[in-house]
């Protein structure tokens, strides 16, 4: 399925989670290695990238996985590259519930950049909103 | 339009015969304007369908409907998925929640939930007329059925929708990364709700009701 949580043994329950959605599993789980460099094992992270056959795509079940993988009390940010991975996510999203739903923002950010800012962000304790304004204002 | 269970599980091997037949031409359409891979997520989408037709065929309208687009989301992938998922998901929401066989007696008893059903779809794609998407070829299918036009005008309204994507420039997707270099291409989603649309309306045409 390509998708894959890189969960860290005892994450900070209390951090905002960040998901990694990529065409290219390949593009996906680097930018999570480059997350992860970045704050170590404080925030729930999970990658998911690749269509149902492991060809370049996106599916949605994959990205279901990788938003229960790091899934958050404090929420969850996902980050996407091209057009199929946000309205894909938008369908995981919606598939979560109203309650659940809430708690998790699609990005308007680069994929690399957006998701190493926001982890940054999450590493202190910010709350979704503040971690997702952090991320989106490096798309003006 | 009288549609019966046997009728379901008819169509929805039509369609996917329809998508099979058609599948690499669908690629080699977005190979001009996108990534390549039209076809095979679409043939990826009805087969899944078509393996689930006889459990779909057994239950009420809507929720056939509902669940066909649950399992278009989960297998087209692409931005095609979210799209055809959310026009047949809808689709099924807005019908009378015991809709059953045969309770649809005439093409405008679709009229407004397909309108619904479309207004979901633009919202998802954040999409409109002249966009050169899918909604190009569902925008005139759905006048077609408020004017209640017999079944052939409707399909052949559908492969000229399509057709007329071709002038178009690109404004969502991939395609619109190419600017004025989209316009000439036919866009495969249009392609793939005509030909669809089109399997659909052979079929009701064969089966009109006595
Ligand atoms: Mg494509």
């Amino acid at each position: 399925m390509n998708a894959r949580a890189d969960q860290p043994s005892a994450p900070s329950p209390a951090n905002v989670g960040i998901v990694i959605v990529s065409h290219s599993p390949l593009v996906a789980k680097g930018a999570a290695d480059m997350v992860r460099q970045m704050v170590g094992d404080c925030v729930p992270l999970a990658w998911t990238g690749g269509n149902v056959e492991g060809g370049l795509g996106t599916h949605v079940a994959g990205i279901a996985a990788a938003i229960e993988a790091a899934w958050s009390e404090a929420g969850v940010a996902i980050f996407v590259d091209l057009g199929g991975a946000e309205t894909n996510s938008e369908m995981a999203v919606e598939r979560l519930g109203p309650a659940r739903a809430a708690r998790v923002a699609i990005c308007n950010a680069p994929l690399v950049e957006g998701a190493v800012v926001a982890a940054a962000e999450a590493s202190g304790g910010s709350s979704l909103a503040k971690v997702v304004a952090t991320a989106e204002e490096l798309s003006p | 339009m009288h549609l019966a269970a046997a009728d379901l599980a008819a169509l929805i091997a039509l369609c996917r015969a329809e998508i099979d037949r058609h599948g690499e031409h669908l690629s080699a359409l977005d190979s001009a304007i996108g990534d390549g891979d039209h076809g095979a997520n679409m043939r990826r989408g009805l087969e899944a369908v078509f393996a689930e037709r006889d459990a779909i065929a057994a239950l009420p309208l809507p929720a056939a409907l509902e669940r066909i687009g649950l399992v278009l989301v989960m297998n087209i992938g692409g931005a095609a998925g979210p799209l055809y998922g959310t026009l047949l998901m809808e689709l099924g929401r807005a019908l009378p929640g015991d809709a059953g066989a045969g309770d649809l007696a005439a093409p405008d008893d679709l009229a407004a939930p397909l309108e619904r059903a479309i207004a979901a779809v633009a919202r998802r794609g954040r999409s409109g007329p002249g966009d050169k998407t899918l909604l190009d070829v569902l925008y005139p299918v759905q006048a077609e059925l408020v004017r209640r036009s017999p079944p052939g005008d409707i399909a052949a309204c559908a492969r000229s929708a399509a057709h007329s994507t071709g002038p178009m420039q690109a404004r969502r997707g991939r395609a619109s990364f190419l600017g004025a270099r989209s316009i000439g291409h036919e866009d495969p989603g249009a392609s793939s709700c005509a030909l669809l649309t089109a399997a659909i309306c052979g079929y009701f045409e064969e089966h009109r009701p006595s």
